[in-house]
């Protein structure tokens, strides 16, 4: 493996991660109140949500399920038992004045995920500390355009909304790296339909521990909390700036205090927000009206059964089955969406491989500079299949065809109407091809005497040059015969 | 008026049953002595609108032939700390002044679905702490017996209401002997069921692992019905159990014979009122002569039982009175900032007793004492249980004072948190493990109701229901009633 | 039942940092009853440290079966107006608090 990146000369980061994310449900954790998004406060909620003096909980069966799909999708083990807990603090978004999450004995532990850097040759796996069940605040709107100057609003649509948090191992080096993580999670998570983890929705949120140490110190350094780095630019730039202060402190002779940070985008720069002098007493203890959660192993086995082939494995089975490199294979795989497309492109066409190489080459340049998902198009696997059948019959050049590419990501349509549509059909006529492959060769004698005397390096220039006369829509493989043919040594 | 105000509901059934008089003349003879007994302080709010609407359709309904239940047209009433859908719910604190429900609880749903009648709201320990109805914000309320005395608590109301005859039947909750204890001292019947038995649902939390909803009669069999129409199943209560409920009414057959009685010896040891302990012999004997046998048996862990309920109940409830903020309902304090509405709001909003508890409650959690304050209870809470299942392998109940002496005078115990505690050493360990025990009148010590207290197996209410009615057979303590002497001249 | 005796558990100060966490405000002869209360309680409660629990597992729970579980149906929600109803303070259908100042966050 190629070195991994050292953001820092004289420092190596260590960065774990905690993410927060929505699951796909229906109705909340332990209320039968509808998750919706967007809703005008208190729209969405039920006594449950509210914690009205009386109301009780009870779990919602599609989240464990979903909990274990996430632990298996990230090879974590399932416990057959764990414990609701409740952590106690006030804030008027925390209608119970505590929230009901999982503390000693969480859902799943100890799984891991790998993660492909830019630049770096191999992937590098990352640990995964646990995997736990708990119930999101609500909102406290203190916007004073909103909620006036003297007060704050409290929305409580969003409480009791199921999440998981899931806890990586201080396994990250660079914001890079976090980055990486963070991107193959929530594909990962979406891969696996459990959660929609929309960053701009808060379905997906995050959190990061960070410190340095001297390179080559086994001790890990004080770290600090930065919260809520809620998209993937934020994460790198927030997780930057403190890198920069924590140097700055340490090179200064000064040491870093153990602190939850705030990043403020504006001035891309790190602010104390909480000391955590005072560590916080949440008084966790089981919840006493839940009892224990007990998952069977024919539940988890029935979850596993039920999963989609995950990227690992389908990127595994693309090299196998479609012949494809480890690196078409893993980018192809980025999204179960892109890697349903090309299964399913591949499947109609004779040519996997050639498909693959469409799909690398062409749609994804186009989906890069659309920035949408392949889902979000209006091309169809069979007209992708189509077209590249086209080129392979030879009806239509590999330099036709490319351009509609772009046409039907933004149109859809039939290919073959679209060829002919636009004139493109590939030009076989004999006559035609013979004479732009005199002009060819007269307009460069050199090369045709090099071909001639059993160098047959040129062809491929002299065949481009045939192209060009005709706008690229000669058949290469006639053009390729009538040059054979005329420079027969 | 209806008739005789300490009428049993099995009575006031036939009577209706024969039409000699109607749902909406008990209603509203049960509102007019709750007014008249108003000095009791046994209600702290009445709902008459809705109760002469129900006691209307309820007439309607017998007319029709459509009966509910046996409790049709009954008029009953609950603790202060039962939810109903549109009533005020206050716990007797000032922190949910002016609380109306938003929901329905499953109680109260339950009793409507049997036809019973809500007459009103009863008094109570606030956040049902205490264990003589002195902590209320409505006041104290008083025992029917002696006036100066306590009815006990922390469902003082609901006791003192049944005494009093101004209902047949009424509801409270039990965390450590809140039903158990206040219907020893108003001579009443007060049953605890096995935790699980009554949904929670609606029940303002105390202690969760602890409370459960049960009802006050007279007698045995009026019991046995006010049990029937709260107990079962509720999907919204995730500790409530699964098992059918049986006929609760058909297990009073009047036939103690071959039953095994235990007699714990820790809890005949020193500690209780000996003219107590005497009544409370002399109902075993009684029990005796009825062809019922006795043996002693031990619960070892006894003398550990007060503490480890009083460090699990106010954990929990230090975590469950946390809603209580002043943001969505109840009273908010006059406040600048957030942190000032938070503890202004709940520093005036909740009485000295519940403070207590709270501090203690989240000490006991807070870091560095759990293991040695709230798991070692938790696992004394273990070996508790284990007792009685131990015990329950020689006997098929077992009989106990439900209070070491006789209703205490108000203020008596106020000064000292501690002595107040123990009053209650004698039915707390029901609750730590789960079982069901009921209380019943066996006799008088100066002039006051002495209770005896009967523990079964989980579930197995019906026996206690049984013995208890078999005994009310055999002996009239039941009959004895106070003089309404709390009666404003009209 | 015996009464043991042991050492003080809990001093004023200690009292103050339980009343902050549980959001409490205790006057100066407030703080000084709770702690003589609170001690006398835990001296009580202390009688457990002579029973050897070694070994012994918590009732962590009241029963000890599988928590239920419900299906994932949405019901309607609760009326906005009734959601509201009992707010000491709202404005449309939010609920509204003072401003968290910077002294609050402790």
């Amino acid at each position: 493996m190629s070195a991994r990146l050292q953001p820092h000369a004289n420092y190596e980061v260590v960065i774990g991660l905690e993410v927060h994310v929505h699951l796909r449900t229906d109705s909340k954790l332990f209320s039968p109140a509808p998750v919706r998004y967007g809703d005008p406060p208190n729209h969405d909620t039920h006594p449950i949500d509210l914690g009205m003096p009386g109301v009780l909980p009870v779990l919602n069966r599609r989240v464990v399920e979903l909990g274990v799909r996430a632990a298996l999708a990230t090879h974590c083990k399932v416990h057959p038992q764990s414990i609701f807990a409740r952590k106690n603090y006030f804030y008027p978004d925390l209608p119970k004045g505590y929230q009901i999450s999982q503390y000693e004995d969480p859902l799943a532990t100890g799984g891991w995920l790998e993660i492909d850097v830019a630049g770096y040759d191999a992937p590098v796996r990352v640990g995964l500390t646990r995997i736990h069940i708990e119930e999101d605040a609500g909102k406290s709107i203190h916007d004073t355009a909103i909620a006036g100057e003297a007060g704050s609003h409290v929305d409580l649509n969003r409480a009791g909304v199921p999440l998981l948090e899931i806890v990586s191992e201080p396994d990250l080096r660079s914001p890079e790296e976090a980055a990486a993580y963070l991107r193959k999670l929530r594909e990962l998570l979406r891969w696996a339909d459990v959660s929609d983890a929309d960053m701009e929705k808060g379905q997906f949120r995050c959190d990061a521990n960070l410190s340095l140490r001297r390179h080559g110190a086994t001790e890990l350094g004080t770290r600090t909390e930065l919260k809520n780095l809620n998209s993937f630019r934020f994460v790198e730039e927030a997780l930057y700036a403190e890198i920069a202060r924590q140097a700055e402190l340490l090179d200064g002779g000064g040491r870093v205090v153990q602190a939850t940070m705030h990043y403020e985008p504006a001035r891309r720069t790190t602010r104390v927000m909480r000391l955590k002098e005072n560590a916080d007493d949440y008084r966790y203890f089981p919840d006493p009206d839940l009892l224990p959660l007990r998952i069977a192993d024919a539940d988890i086995e029935a979850v596993r059964r039920a999963l989609p082939e995950l990227p690992d494995d389908r990127r595994a089975r693309f090299e196998s089955e479609y012949a494809l490199s480890e690196y078409d294979a893993r980018l192809l795989t980025e999204s179960r969406a892109l890697a349903d497309f090309y299964e399913a492109a591949a499947t109609e066409s004779s040519a996997p491989k050639v498909v693959a190489n469409w799909m690398l080459r062409d749609v994804l340049a186009q989906l890069k500079e659309r920035e949408c998902e392949i889902d979000a198009t209006q091309l169809t696997p069979i007209a992708l299949a189509k077209l590249i059948a086209l080129v392979e019959n030879g009806r239509v050049t590999a330099a036709s065809a490319r351009p509609l590419v772009a046409a039907l990501i933004e149109h859809g349509g039939d290919p073959e109407a679209l060829v002919r549509e636009r004139g493109l059909e590939a030009v076989s006529d004999t006559g035609m091809l013979e004479s732009a492959a005199d002009e060819a060769i007269a307009a460069h004698p050199d090369i045709a005497a090099q071909i001639r005397g059993g160098d047959p390096k040129g062809l491929n220039f002299l065949m481009g040059q045939v192209m060009k006369r005709t706008q690229g829509k000669a058949n290469p493989k006639a053009v390729r015969e009538i040059l054979a043919r005329k420079l027969e040594a | 008026m209806a008739g005789d105000r300490f009428a049993t509901a099995v009575a006031l059934r036939a009577d209706l049953d024969a039409g000699r008089v109607s749902s909406l003349t008990l209603v509203e003879a049960a509102l007019a002595r709750a007014e008249a007994a108003a000095g009791l302080g046994a209600f702290v709010h009445l709902q008459p609108e809705r109760a002469h609407a129900d006691a209307i359709e309820s007439d309607q309904r017998r007319a029709r032939g459509d009966l509910r239940s046996p409790l049709d047209g009954i008029p009953v009433a609950i603790k202060d700390l039962m939810v109903q859908l549109g009533e005020p719910c206050t716990c007797a604190s000032r922190i949910l002044e002016g609380f109306v429900a938003p929901y329905q609880g499953t109680a109260a749903a339950k009793l409507r679905e049997a036809g019973a009648v809500i007459v009103g709201r009863t008094n109570m320990d606030e956040f049902a702490m205490g264990s003589s109805n002195e902590h209320s914000i409505y006041g104290v309320a008083r025992n029917p017996w002696d006036p100066a005395r306590t009815p006990g608590g922390s469902s003082g109301g609901s006791a003192a209401a049944v005494a009093a005859g101004i209902v047949p039947i009424a509801f409270g909750s039990d965390t450590g002997g809140s039903i158990r204890q206040p219907a020893s001292h108003c001579g009443v019947v007060g049953m605890k069921p096995s935790y699980g038995r009554v949904s929670r649902y609606g029940l303002v939390a105390f202690a969760s692992s602890l409370d459960q909803i049960g009802p006050f009669a007279r007698t045995a069999s009026d019991c046995a019905l006010a049990l029937a129409a709260i107990a079962g199943h509720d999907a919204a209560d995730s500790t409530s159990l699964p098992e059918a409920v049986p006929d609760y009414a058909a297990a009073l057959n009047g036939d103690v014979s071959g039953l095994v009685i235990g007699l714990p010896r820790e809890y005949f040891a020193e500690g209780a009122d000996p003219a107590v302990v005497e009544c409370v012999r002399e109902a075993v004997a009684e029990l005796e002569r009825a062809g019922a046998k006795t043996r002693e048996v031990s619960l070892p862990h006894t003398s550990y039982a007060i503490a480890t309920y009083y460090l699990i109940a106010t954990a929990e409830a230090s975590s469950n009175l946390a809603r209580y903020d002043g943001v969505r309902f109840g009273r908010r304090a006059q406040a600048r900032t957030l942190g000032e509405m938070y503890r202004r709001t709940r520093s005036e909003g909740f009485g000295a007793e519940v403070k207590r508890r709270i501090l203690l409650g989240t000490y006991v959690l807070s870091a560095g004492y759990y293991d040695a304050y709230y798991r070692k209870a938790m696992q004394v809470r273990t070996l508790l249980r284990r007792d009685f299942e131990e015990a329950f392998r020689g006997c098929d109940l077992i009989a106990t004072p439900t209070a070491p002496e006789v209703a205490f005078r108000i203020g008596e115990k106020t000064a000292d948190p501690l002595k107040m505690y123990l009053s209650d050493i004698y039915t707390v360990s029901a609750n730590l493990a789960g079982i069901p025990g009921l209380s019943l009148p066996c006799g008088f010590v100066n002039g006051l109701p002495v209770g005896l207290q009967l523990l079964g197996r989980a579930l197995d209410e019906a026996t206690l229901l049984r013995v208890a009615d078999a005994y009310q057979r055999r002996t009239s303590w039941h009959e004895q009633h106070p003089t309404p002497s709390w009666e404003r001249p009209t | 039942m015996s009464y043991v005796a042991t050492m003080a558990r809990i001093n004023p100060a200690e009292v103050e940092r339980i009343a902050d966490l549980a959001r409490l405000e205790l006057a100066p002869d407030e703080v000084e009853r709770m702690t003589a209360e609170l001690e006398a309680i835990l001296g009580y409660v202390a009688a457990l440290e002579q029973l050897d629990t070694t070994g012994v597992e918590p009732t962590l729970f009241a029963r000890l079966v599988a928590t239920p579980m419900r299906d994932d149906v949405a019901a309607p929600p609760l009326d906005p107006e009734a959601a509201v109803a009992n707010a000491p303070e709202r404005s449309g259908s939010a609920f509204v608090v003072p401003k968290v100042l910077e002294e609050d966050e402790s």
